[in-house]
């Protein structure tokens, strides 16, 4: 069982080195980096939108009725909106989604690749093919995921309040003012860490289930379900570290 | 000249090839023949460095492939060009840039030289106007034609195709085997071919290399495949009754000749 483990990491370390080599022709590279950022970013940019906007809306009702009845004051609401967002629900639920999403996606591409031999057929003409299909993908998603990640938590807040003033819970004034007190800029950087490490987690991830997939097309969906399973498993996992060792 | 030297491959506890020491000529079709589940796909792909071998050598001249570190291999695989069974065209690319994508990859040719690098491959494997057009829009004789153009487009010394004719009817296999041969007389360089094909066999067998039960069982050229008196060669062309009767016939008229 910590055999099979340790031999997935370690042909996963070994794509990994040999994806970081120096390109053959930076333009090809740069072209395909274009096409991935194109492909993740406006491919995912209308679920994010809809998903963030719900779970800011749901975030404010949840803690509204929470704070019902205490002593905190109801502007809090846009706070701990923003707050929880920023820190936790922004970076974590999109990078769950863009692993089920965009992870299963480059799993699938990259193994159906492997399968219809065009894999060999890149390796027979020279190419590195561990880099030419790997880099691209990490390049484009290090890049995007982040400006998904800070998209989503401005949207959330905008869910909040939607959610509060709209329904008549909490005025205009009392949302904007919670949502512009006690800021902190360490809760960014700490948002756009998780972004960043999440991105990588879940292209790197995704591209290895891809790259050494065998047989048909069951394999084909193994990998692929694999990719998002392993990916969100080790997100949540570097979630609660990057969260241990920052605050 | 490409030589394995007791190439042994296993699979688990499958050893497909036990043995394998043959050599392949340049200006030639050398073609590795033999029946299904023999061992051809393996040991091409042995020969290229898609699979490694678990004994034995393969040289390219007197470079010892199996030596080479991952860079020194590159540099091997630029003189080489490698035509797939399922032709493996990328489909999100159009033909002209499948054929385009070696010379992008590996040249700083400019757009012009590139454009009429395509265009003569293209001419040379008989296709006209398709540069526009997808893998999935083309039939299987013009996707393997589109494969053949890609594997020449960087001028190889050494060609490989895996079954260049399986899946397509008797009149437009014929056609590329005899493209495939032509190309390799123009420009003189070393072809390895796998196929069970007949035809190809007895048409551009040049230096024929039967594989069975993982070993080397014959080998000759296409004007000794009737005469021989090999057992597993004859069970191998002759499979059919029909082919059987015709061998007969053709070894008695030849003989009253
Ligand atoms: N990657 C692999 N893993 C395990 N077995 C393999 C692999 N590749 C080929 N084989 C086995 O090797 C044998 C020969 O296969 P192959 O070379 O494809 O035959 P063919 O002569 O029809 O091209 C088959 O029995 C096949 O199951
Ligand atoms: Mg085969």
């Amino acid at each position: 069982m910590i055999s099979r483990q340790l031999y997935h990491f370690g042909r996963y370390l070994m794509m990994m080195g040999t994806a970081l080599a120096r390109p053959e022709r930076t333009y090809m590279y740069y072209k395909e980096t274009t096409r991935q950022m194109n492909d993740i970013g406006i491919g995912s940019l209308v679920i994010v939108i809809l998903i963030s906007l719900f779970i800011g809306a749901v975030t404010a009702v949840q803690f509204s009725y929470q704070l019902d009845g205490t002593l905190v004051p109801l502007y809090y609401i846009g706070y701990i909106v923003r707050d929880s967002t920023i820190i936790e629900l922004a970076p974590t639920i999109t990078c769950l989604v863009l692993a089920g999403k965009v992870g299963s996606n480059m799993s699938s591409e990259i193994g159906g690749m492997r399968q219809k031999e065009h894999i060999d057929a890149m390796e027979i003409m020279g190419v590195n093919t561990a880099g030419y299909l790997v880099l691209p993908k990490i390049i484009a998603a290090l890049v995007v995921i982040p400006l998904l990640v800070a998209i989503a938590a401005f949207v959330s807040v905008i869910g909040g309040y939607l959610a509060m003033v709209l329904t008549g819970s909490l005025s205009h004034n009392d949302y904007i003012m919670g949502v512009r007190s006690f800021f902190k800029d360490g809760n960014v950087t700490m948002m756009f860490v998780k972004a960043i490490v999440f991105a990588f987690i879940l292209t790197s991830v995704s591209c290895y289930q891809g790259y050494y997939v065998k047989g048909g097309s069951i394999e084909l969906g193994k990998a692929s379900t694999n990719a998002v399973v392993f990916s969100d498993i080790l997100i949540l996992l570097a979630d609660y570290l990057i969260a241990s060792i920052l605050t | 000249m490409i030589r394995t030297i007791d190439v042994h491959k296993s699979f688990n506890e499958q050893e497909v090839l036990k043995g394998v020491t043959t050599e392949f000529f340049p200006g030639k079709t050398n073609l590795i023949i033999g029946r299904s589940g023999a061992g051809k796909t393996v040991l091409l792909k042995i020969l290229v460095g898609l699979v490694t071998p678990t004994t034995g050598d393969i040289f390219y001249g007197d470079v010892n492939f199996s030596q080479l570190n991952k860079k020194e291999m590159r540099a091997i695989r630029m003189k080489v060009g490698m035509l797939f069974q399922g032709s493996a065209l990328f489909d999100s690319m159009s033909v002209e840039e499948n054929i385009r994508f070696p010379l992008d990859m590996f040249t700083s040719m400019t757009w012009k030289e590139k454009a009429m690098q395509v265009d003569s491959c293209l001419e040379r494997v008989s296709l006209g106007q398709v540069h526009k057009k997808y893998p999935s829009e083309i039939s299987g004789g013009m996707q393997k034609r589109v494969g053949i153009a890609r594997a020449i487009v960087l001028n190889p010394e050494y060609l490989f195709c895996d079954e260049p004719n399986s899946g397509l009817d008797p009149k437009t296999a014929i056609v590329i085997d005899e493209l495939i041969r032509d190309i390799t007389i123009d420009k003189n360089i070393t072809t390895v071919i796998n196929t069970h094909d007949m035809n190809s066999v007895m048409e551009i067998g040049d230096n024929i290399v039967l594989i069975h039960e993982g070993k080397l069982a014959w080998r000759g050229d296409k004007s000794q495949v009737l005469e021989s008196t090999n057992d597993t060669l004859q069970q191998f062309i002759f499979a059919s009754p029909f082919l059987q009767r015709l061998r007969a016939a053709a070894l008695e008229r030849s003989q009253e000749g």
